[in-house]
């Protein structure tokens, strides 16, 4: 058995919209072992990057509810100078936009050498040139003592990203929270990331917990992956299980109306209605119901659990049970007939 | 003769410096492009940001100008054409974010109507028949032309743009990366939806985009860019089964797989390109790091090699 990093248990984050708070991140329950990697997927709006910056403690404005456990150590309503402590030392995030994450008028080398620096204040001015012109090296920068001097707006989109990640690290984080990370990037400079992601996991023995939309991305990085919907996980499992038997219908659609997969020219699969905004989202019952309305009410869970089909698997709600593609929509056979 | 013709087309962008700001050098964003569409197929313009697609999809509508070149369209030379020529009409585009491209402070009605208010003479009560027609082949209700764009979710929206782009009864419409800035569902949605209207409307789509799945999803033809110029072109099959230049490989090679069980097999040959690419990049490259000029490899495929002998 793995050791166990983070764990998270019924977390809610709440934001306040005039007078009331809506849940964003309602009831999510979630573990993160050493050397693993959870990835998190759900289109915009599902919670998913809500998640990410409650377990770092960014959304100082919220209300959380719930336990994250680091290493034991409960997080969930530290107070921010305690959470300094560990962030950006035991918890580094890696952010989806490498030019608003950045300083624009900080020198490379100055932003990689403060994550240091907050940290350990003994460092020496030359050790830390040192300790950053390592780590410009390790994550592939070429001519590392050129970049230390440069400016954010003086990089490609790849490198400043590059950057971002030598920040995140600078103080081997035990867990490593990565944002969309390469969505912001073309796709040769995204496999040299994920790449490079790959071996700091196994370089630092990390946890990581990568959010993306990209289920090409999930399939090259994750060991288990999490599926969120409006605010709730409904369905995680390890990755081949996800892929090979994904049951949750939301799973389903999501697959299905990936281009990548599809015979060229085909209709892709279209989840019916819209993403519910947060102050509209149903809180009561199965919240995917709306979006599949050919499956009769009584499919639904009165209060939908997350059900533990296989081992490690869990899906929520029943629905899934009596869950298929109306007629006339694109076949699932032909998706995953591919292999 | 083909119903869109780019010939050795260039856009060279002038770079200010000095205090007097004299023109002190040029950014050749597209540089000697040539290409050919079909009447009702979709082409796919790919390549990396920078690499000049954008630039070239918005030289042939005359949003950026032309520094020397030939666009012929029907039969027509369009190169440089007015700005209310009746070409305009028949060529219109689709645009990447749908949060931008549309006025905030107009209503929908304003926006779809106002391609028809410069060029056709309509009175206020056949415009808004329009419209409402138009809201309604789009898949939106005719009542919401009064409200305004931020009323619509992502998907919404951009059928706003593409309801705006078939508002004249286009013959060629240029998408520029319609599907970039929206979730996979959404994205679905509009695909679809483009490929509905093509055949109803018998439109021509020049499709750009980076996202390969979305590319070999919607295209016939591909055309692959790398710094403004063309590396390779083919049909949608030749580009992925068989490319043959490398940076084309490397890009291919690039997509992540969606079957998890070939994750090694996928990094294993992913290395395998990536070593291909370092060793023969001269081959491939000139001096400057540009490709070279197209030579046909079959009768629709060309691939940029340097000239035998």
């Amino acid at each position: 058995m793995s050791e166990k990093l983070l764990e998270v248990k019924n977390l809610k984050t709440s934001f306040r919209i005039k007078d009331d708070y809506y849940a964003a991140v309602d009831d999510v329950s979630l573990s993160v072992n050493k050397n693993e990697v959870l990835a998190i997927v759900g289109e915009s709006g599902c919670g998913k990057s809500a998640l990410a910056f409650s377990i770092m403690g960014l959304h100082n404005r919220a209300k959380i509810e719930g336990n994250i456990l680091f290493k034991d150590q409960d997080i969930a309503n530290l107070s921010i100078s305690n959470l300094n402590k560990l962030r950006g030392k035991n918890m580094g995030m890696i952010f989806q936009d490498p030019l608003t994450a950045l300083n624009p008028l900080m020198e490379i080398g100055d932003q990689i050498g403060e994550a240091l620096l907050l940290h350990n204040k003994d460092l020496s001015k030359t050790k830390r040139k040192e300790k950053v012109i390592d780590l410009l090296n390790k994550v592939g920068i070429p001519r590392p003592e050129h970049v230390y001097e440069q400016f954010p707006h003086e990089l490609s989109g790849g490198m400043r990203q590059r950057v971002v990640i030598a920040t995140a690290i600078a103080n081997e984080p035990e867990l490593l929270i990565a944002d969309e990370p390469t969505t912001a990037l073309d796709v040769t400079i995204q496999s040299q990331i994920l790449d490079l992601i790959k071996e700091l996991k196994d370089d630092m023995d990390a946890g990581i917990i990568l959010i993306t939309h990209d289920l090409g991305v999930v399939a090259e990085m994750a060991d288990r992956v999490a599926v969120m919907y409006a605010g709730q996980i409904v369905e995680i499992a390890d990755v081949h299980t996800l892929f090979e038997k994904p049951l949750h219908p939301y799973t389903r659609s999501l697959f299905n109306s990936v281009p990548n997969t599809a015979q060229a020219k085909s209709k892709l699969h279209v989840i019916q209605g819209i993403v519910p905004s947060l102050q509209n989202l149903p809180r009561e019952g199965c919240r995917f119901s709306a979006r599949i309305p050919w499956i009769d009410a009584s499919a639904h869970e009165e209060h939908p659990e997350l059900h533990e089909v296989s081992s490690g698997h869990f899906v929520r709600c029943t629905c899934y049970k009596h869950f298929d593609f109306p007629e006339g929509s694109s076949k699932e056979e032909q998706h995953h007939g591919i292999s | 003769m083909a119903f869109l013709e780019v010939e050795d087309l260039k856009v060279h962008f002038p770079i200010k410096g000095g205090i007097f700001g004299r023109t002190v050098g040029h950014v050749k964003a597209v540089d000697g492009v040539s290409f050919s569409l079909e009447k009702g197929k979709t082409y796919g313009l790919v390549g990396e940001s920078g690499s000049g697609k954008t630039t070239t999809g918005r030289a042939i509508i005359g949003l950026n100008k032309i520094t020397s070149g030939k666009v012929m369209f029907d039969g027509r030379d369009i190169t440089g054409m007015k700005s209310k020529s009746d070409v305009r009409k028949d060529i219109q585009m689709i645009f990447q974010d749908p949060y931008s491209s549309l006025n905030a402070k107009k209503r929908v009605i304003d926006i779809v109507a106002e391609p028809l208010r410069n060029f056709e003479k309509l009175s206020k009560k056949e415009e808004r028949i329009r419209v409402q027609e138009l809201m309604e082949l789009v898949g939106l209700s005719p009542e919401s032309i009064l409200k305004y764009p931020h009323e619509f979710s992502g998907g919404q929206r951009q059928r706003i743009g593409i309801a705006r782009a078939i508002a004249l009864k286009p013959k060629l419409i240029i998408a520029d990366e319609p599907v970039s800035a929206l979730d996979v569902s959404v994205q679905a949605q509009v695909l679809n939806f483009m490929q509905d209207i093509q055949e109803e409307l018998d439109l021509t789509y020049l499709f750009i985009g980076h996202d390969l799945g979305v590319i070999k999803h919607m295209c016939d033809n591909i055309g692959i860019m790398y710094k403004g110029r063309y590396v390779e072109e083919g049909t949608t099959e030749e580009i992925f089964t068989n490319p043959q230049h490398i940076y084309t490989k490397r890009l291919v090679a690039a997509i992540p797989d969606i079957d998890p069980k070939k994750r090694q097999e996928q990094t294993q040959f992913r290395q395998e390109v990536k070593a291909e690419y370092e060793q023969s990049y001269n081959d491939y490259f000139d001096d400057e790091g540009l490709a070279y000029q197209l030579q046909p490899v079959s009768d629709t495929h060309l691939v940029a090699l340097p000239e035998k002998g």
